[in-house]
């Protein structure tokens, strides 16, 4: 599955800029979701493989490993490779002032932020939501679960237009509420985190919900009658059986959260030094011709995105450590 | 009533519970005697799982009310019930080892209540020893086979001490052999603690073995209650005779106490429980394949159904006959007799023979049915 949809937002990029886009919402985002490293793992040789009468003729194999290599290499590695060298084109000292020029650490400043305020709100949603719809029967359950997948349906550019017409201090809504107490939420920064916050809502819920229903009532009702409370059955039981489930959507959740383009775009406002997050500042700068500088904070998120991966691999890893052996027969 | 409630540890009063258009229980009262081994007994679907939610206060009747040990516990919460419960496929915590398992319900006491660490090593150790199962305390519930964890969700589910033990199907996720030995072994454990115990089972023969009391449902509704001797020798419904065991059923009328099907009688003697129907209603005659005997039909007036030997099955410790019958209807009976008794007799398959039982129990058949 692809987490983010690449290049969604083409309003006002010149060609260059959404190619730039383009380039880092796939890093972020593609290399996110592709299971291509799972090619690299020969560990998990099934009996498929080695049985002759089900294995495929070597020629075949050899296509399909070339096929999706060179993909991989066009499609991903070139991509993230040229980041990284056009933003060390003009060596290590432009691109170390590049970072530390005071828009650059503001937009990063604000992207952790951002990042920090909506994890820990969609953490407590998302848990709250998945619990409700796989641990409880009631009236409109379906209706539930559809408007939970909503943010990943509608385009992120529409999601900010709905911020914009609920909250715009001149025909918002809210407008003239917020004019009378001198209030800002669309370009600032509780509008950047409603934007993102809304965008991200799914990742943590999606992935409990499966978890949570495959997993049933039955040890928390076990719990209960053995006497815990509430507060009791879902730290003891129900947390640590959804624990690595909740890493990963908090990995993911976290890795749009940062990468975000669209839906922040709208409401932010592209104030310098206050409003831009990290990919807003990369537009810019790109739209500026500052092309350096430009990659220098896409590399950033480049980064960013690596790091993400490399704790989601290690996530993965780690549950697959974690998982019950296979049960023993007697 | 009331003065039943001293020893009635769980008593249940005209408990009813819809789901959508479904009755589940339809105005169950029930009493269960302390210290009894009580087997709900019935066909899937029957309620007898509601039922024991119920009592646990995981589900909640519609109408009625649950008494624990005379006081009613209808609106208490699961957690101040303080009962057992073993669940179909044990809900074991999969993330804990075997000892926080069985130790989980002493260590979520409210802090006053709560015992020491020392004192719950002590007690989930000889928890464990009760169920045998002292060495594989630091395993994880997915390292032991279907009978080692049904004894932990036991020995956790008896850790708190409960006033009652409910188990849902307890044996109904394990294979034959490991069943048996456990039903073995819940009698004993039961003869060691005497705890007013429930268990659901679909399993007549698993009732009938292990209880000492069985209460038998159909439908939302209890068909019969008492000891396993008692519902096997004098079933008070056709359903509880037909459930309790093979069963091959006779329709004709009543006729002096004898029941004619067809142009011939079925016995030629009274049956005692038929005395009572007036000549000419429509009536089943039950039969168990032990109690129904193959004659010849190569003699003058004959009595008994025609039949004729579609299989003889001559294997394992009694020899099994099917038939059909001659009529238009062509039933299949069944029959057992020793294998003695089948080698003197000459039946082969093919032969027309008559069948009459040694034992009938004849119900009125209602008008609709």
């Amino acid at each position: 599955m692809s987490i983010v949809k690449p290049a969604e937002n083409n309003a006002n990029g010149s060609e260059m800029s959404s190619w730039a886009k383009t380039l880092i919402l796939t890093v972020l985002g593609r290399m996110v979701g592709t299971k291509l490293i799972v090619l690299w793992e020969s560990r998990h040789r099934s009996r498929f493989e080695t049985n002759a009468a089900t294995r495929e003729a070597t020629w075949v194999k050899a296509l399909i490993l070339a096929l999706s290599l060179s993909f991989f290499a066009l499609f991903l590695l070139m991509p993230l490779a040229a980041v990284f060298s056009e933003a060390l084109r003009k060596g290590w000292e432009a691109y170390w002032l590049a970072l530390k020029e005071p828009d650059a650490l503001s937009s990063i400043k604000l992207t952790l932020m951002t990042a920090a305020i909506a994890l820990p709100l969609n953490l407590v949603f998302g848990v709250a939501a998945a619990w409700c719809v796989a641990k409880f029967e009631f009236r409109g359950k379906q209706i539930l679960t559809t408007l939970i997948d909503l943010p990943f349906s509608v385009s992120p550019v529409i999601a900010g237009l709905v911020f914009m017409l609920i909250f715009s201090t001149q025909q918002g809504w809210f407008g003239p509420l917020l004019r009378a107490y001198d209030l800002k939420i669309v370009f600032a920064v509780p509008g950047i985190v409603l934007a993102t916050v809304f965008v991200t809502f799914p990742f943590i819920a999606r992935e409990l919900i499966p978890l949570m229903q495959a997993q049933g009532r039955e040890e928390e009702e076990a719990a209960v009658v053995l006497g815990a409370n509430g507060w009791q059955t879902f730290w003891r039981v129900t947390l640590p059986n959804i624990k690595w489930g909740l890493l990963y959507g908090v990995i993911l959740c976290n890795a749009r959260a940062m990468g975000e383009f669209g839906a922040v775009s709208v409401v932010s406002g592209h104030i310098r030094g206050m409003t831009n997050t990290m990919p807003l500042h990369v537009e810019i700068l790109y739209n500026e011709y500052n092309f350096a500088a430009a990659f220098a904070v896409a590399s950033l998120l480049a980064l960013l995105a690596l790091l993400t991966l490399a704790i989601k691999s290690w996530v993965e890893w780690k549950a697959e450590q974690t998982a019950p052996p296979e049960a023993r027969t007697e | 009533m009331t003065k039943w409630n001293a020893i009635m540890s769980i008593e249940v009063r005209d408990i009813y519970k819809q789901f959508g258009n479904f009755i589940a229980l339809d105005n169950v009262s029930l009493e269960f005697p302390s210290g009894q081994l009580t087997a709900l007994l019935g066909p899937s679907g029957c309620g007898k799982t509601t039922l024991l939610r119920i009592i646990a206060g995981l589900e909640h009747a519609d109408r009625g009310a649950v008494f624990l040990e005379g006081e009613n516990a209808t609106g208490a919460h699961v957690r101040e019930r303080q009962v057992g419960f073993v669940f179909q496929h044990y809900a074991l915590f999969r993330h804990m080892s075997v000892f926080e398992n069985v130790a989980f319900g002493l260590r979520v006491k409210p802090r006053k209540q709560r015992p020491s660490e020392a004192e719950i090593r002590e007690k989930v150790g000889a928890l464990l020893e009760l169920v045998q199962l002292d060495w594989i305390a630091d395993r994880l519930p997915a390292q032991l086979s279907g009978g080692q964890r049904q004894r932990i969700a036991l020995a956790r589910a008896l850790a708190v001490e409960p006033r009652v033990l409910l188990l849902d199907e307890p044996f109904g996720a394990l294979d034959a052999k490991v069943r048996k030995e456990l039903r073995r072994w819940l009698r004993r454990l039961h003869d060691e603690l005497h705890i007013t115990s429930i268990f659901v089972t679909h399993d007549q023969e698993e009732a009938l073995e292990v209880a000492d009391s069985v209460v038998l449902m159909n439908r939302g509704k209890v068909e019969q209650q008492g000891a396993p001797d008692a519902v096997y020798q004098h079933p008070e419904t056709p359903f509880v005779y037909g459930f309790l065991g093979a069963v091959n059923y006779f329709h004709g009328r009543a006729e002096e106490g004898r029941v004619r099907v067809g142009d011939t009688l079925l016995h030629a003697e009274a049956a005692p429980d038929a005395h009572g129907l007036a000549s000419g209603a429509n009536v089943t005659a039950f039969v168990r394949p032990h109690e129904l005997a193959i004659v010849s039909a190569d003699v003058p007036d004959p009595v008994g159904v025609a039949a004729k030997i579609t299989r003889i099955m001559g294997f394992g410790a009694a020899a099994r006959i099917e038939l059909v019958g001659l009529d238009a209807e062509a039933q299949h009976f069944e029959v057992e007799m020793s294998r003695e008794q089948l080698a003197s007799q000459n039946l082969v398959e093919g032969q027309s023979v008559r069948l009459t039982p040694s034992r009938i129990k004849v119900f009125e058949r209602e008008a609709n049915a």
